[in-house]
């Protein structure tokens, strides 16, 4: 096991444990904020629960960090369900999180549109809803690389779920009913758009292989978060033209109106520095407001990550009054901080 | 059949998965996300670790106990879809003690039935139910043929391996593959391999019984 992993270029003890132990750490970091239950394997708010407060859980796969477990906190998540590397959490893990944070007003579940989150959250919402415990669940699919068709799982969840965490929890945090921070998760996830591409694959640490083989000079266009194959590969071009088929292919599907106030969130997959993702904004940027789009609001920086992919992508949200509101507001978590 | 027919068809699974798993991770990384065989190794060394502990139920609630045990440990979409299959074939046997062929084909029929239900999934979407359906259709029009148990199961697991073959030039339509759209063809299905190989071991639990 040991030379396995030394052939990796990843720090790791075991394998087999790297959620675990990274999720311990994420705890001793931030002992004011989160509390982590080993046995439930959760991440859970350290107030958890609040009387009266409506509260959200969100989960899925490992691999994507700062999501889900850095969300847990003021103004966002309540509890966050880690799976395996890439792999769904199993209905115990939300069950357990539903519990440790229903503070009587009921719990949204946050699921990514994939087929094992959903089956895993729909078994979860049954055994909560058996337990009495008012539970709604959203799923949140904007990555427009994905045709969404009777044919397909449906479009993924990317980038959008990190905007709905933070505005439908900014609401949750207000005092907004279950139906209010509901409706609101579904809001920001219809009217967001995201779609990702990537310059190198990423290794998981339970096979140590990269999941695909990119030639240099070569990028793939609408890369999904977990190494899935995007729309079709062509060579890299510079920077503008990247953002160019980039913005193209989220505006041609949002559609936003001329005039529109968007947040623009500029995310990068783990391997992609800041130095690059701030280049990428100022062009998103340029290119937005030349497209009648103003972005007033931004996000830049690794926030649902694909392991140490090489990569990027755009997420637009069409805000009015008060999603913009609900951005705004305080958030104190491990990844998101402001307003505190 | 009897309880100890259902130990050994999960003892043959947690083998034939564990000698597997790099070839379902291969098949996996190509048109999903890699991480189909590990998910099953641990899954159903999980399960035989249950059964172990397990004093004396009958076969219908080792099932059951298998099923819960693979939701509980797995993840993805195969915890879900196999649990809820395991679970719902081992709900047909209810408290027996003993099960004939015809039985077997109704565990089958209703883990097949929770798997469509659950996936929304039908033949020809390149998923686990292309390996899975013609396994059952097979295994119950040879029994109502009078063919033996022994040689309508080892039809059954050849059915399902067919099954497996002919998703390669299907195009996914459900689950992860299906974001590629028509990069997916070519392709062997991860989940309806897995399903072929625990028909397979179904095939030899059946027969070291007889």
């Amino acid at each position: 096991m040991a030379i396995e992993t030394r052939k990796m270029r990843k720090f790791l003890n075991d394998p087999a444990q790297v959620v675990k132990e990274s999720l311990a750490g994420l705890a001793a970091a931030h002992p004011d904020l989160v509390r982590y239950d080993a046995a439930a394997q959760i991440i859970v708010r350290k107030d958890a629960p609040r009387r009266g407060k409506v509260a959200l859980i969100s989960g899925g796969g490992s691999g994507h960090e700062p999501l889900h477990g850095g969300f847990v906190g003021l103004g966002m998540l309540d509890a966050a369900c880690p799976g395996e590397v890439f792999t769904s959490p199993v209905p115990a893990q939300m069950l357990a999180a539903t519990k440790a944070v229903d503070g009587g007003a009921g719990v949204v579940h946050i699921v990514k549109n994939y087929t094992g989150d959903v089956l895993n959250f729909k078994l979860a919402a049954e055994d909560a809803a058996d337990e009495g415990i008012k539970v709604t669940s959203v799923v949140i699919d904007d990555d427009v690389a994905v045709q969404d068709s009777l044919y397909t799982a449906g479009r993924r969840g990317v980038g959008a779920t990190v905007l709905a965490e933070k505005i439908a929890g900014a609401a949750a945090e207000g005092g907004a009913d279950l139906a209010k921070v509901t409706d609101l998760v579904k809001r920001v996830n219809d009217r967001s758009r995201s779609f990702g591409v990537a310059l190198s694959s990423c290794v998981p640490p339970a096979s140590g292989k990269a999941i695909f083989e990119l030639p240099e000079g070569q990028i793939e266009l609408g890369i999904g978060i977990h190494g899935e194959p995007g729309r079709r590969r062509a060579d890299l071009g510079s920077a503008s033209e990247v953002v160019d088929v980039i913005v193209e292919a989220v505006v041609s599907d949002l559609k936003p109106k001329r005039g529109s106030k968007v947040l623009a969130f500029v995310n990068g997959m783990g391997g992609t520095p800041l130095l690059e993702l701030y280049l990428l904004y100022g062009e998103v940027d340029k290119k937005l407001r030349a497209a009648g789009v103003e972005p007033v609001r931004n996000l830049v920086g690794s926030y649902i990550t694909s392991l140490e992919m090489a990569g990027a992508s755009l997420t637009l949200l069409e805000l009015d009054e008060e999603l913009t509101k609900l951005w705004d507001a305080p958030v104190h978590t491990p990844a998101l901080r402001w307003g505190v | 059949m009897d309880a100890a027919t259902i130990t050994s068809w999960m003892r043959e699974i947690d083998i034939a998965v564990r000698a597997e798993r790099d070839h379902l991770v291969q098949l996996d990384a190509a048109i999903g996300d890699g991480d189909h065989g590990t998910n099953m190794v641990r899954g159903f060394e999980a399960v035989v670790q249950a059964l172990d502990s397990d004093g004396g139920s009958p076969p219908g609630k080792l099932l059951i106990l298998a099923g819960r045990t693979l939701v509980s440990t797995v993840g993805g979409a195969s915890g879900p879809l196999w649990g809820s299959a395991l679970r719902s074939g081992g709900r047909v046997l209810g408290d027996q003690a003993t099960f004939d062929g015809m039985e077997l084909v109704e565990v089958l029929a209703a883990a097949l039935a929770s798997v469509k239900d659950l996936g929304t999934a039908a033949v020809g979407d390149k998923t686990m139910v292309d390996a899975l359906e013609p396994a059952v259709d097979t295994l119950r029009s040879r029994l109502a043929d009078g063919v033996s148990l022994d040689d309508a199961i080892d039809e059954a697991a050849g059915a399902a391996e067919a099954g497996m073959r002919s998703t390669i030039p299907l195009q996914a339509r459900k689950g992860r593959a299906s974001y590629l759209g028509e990069r997916s063809v070519g392709h062997q299905d991860p989940g309806a391999t897995s399903t072929a190989l625990i028909i397979r071991a179904l095939q030899k639990a059946v027969t070291k019984d007889s």
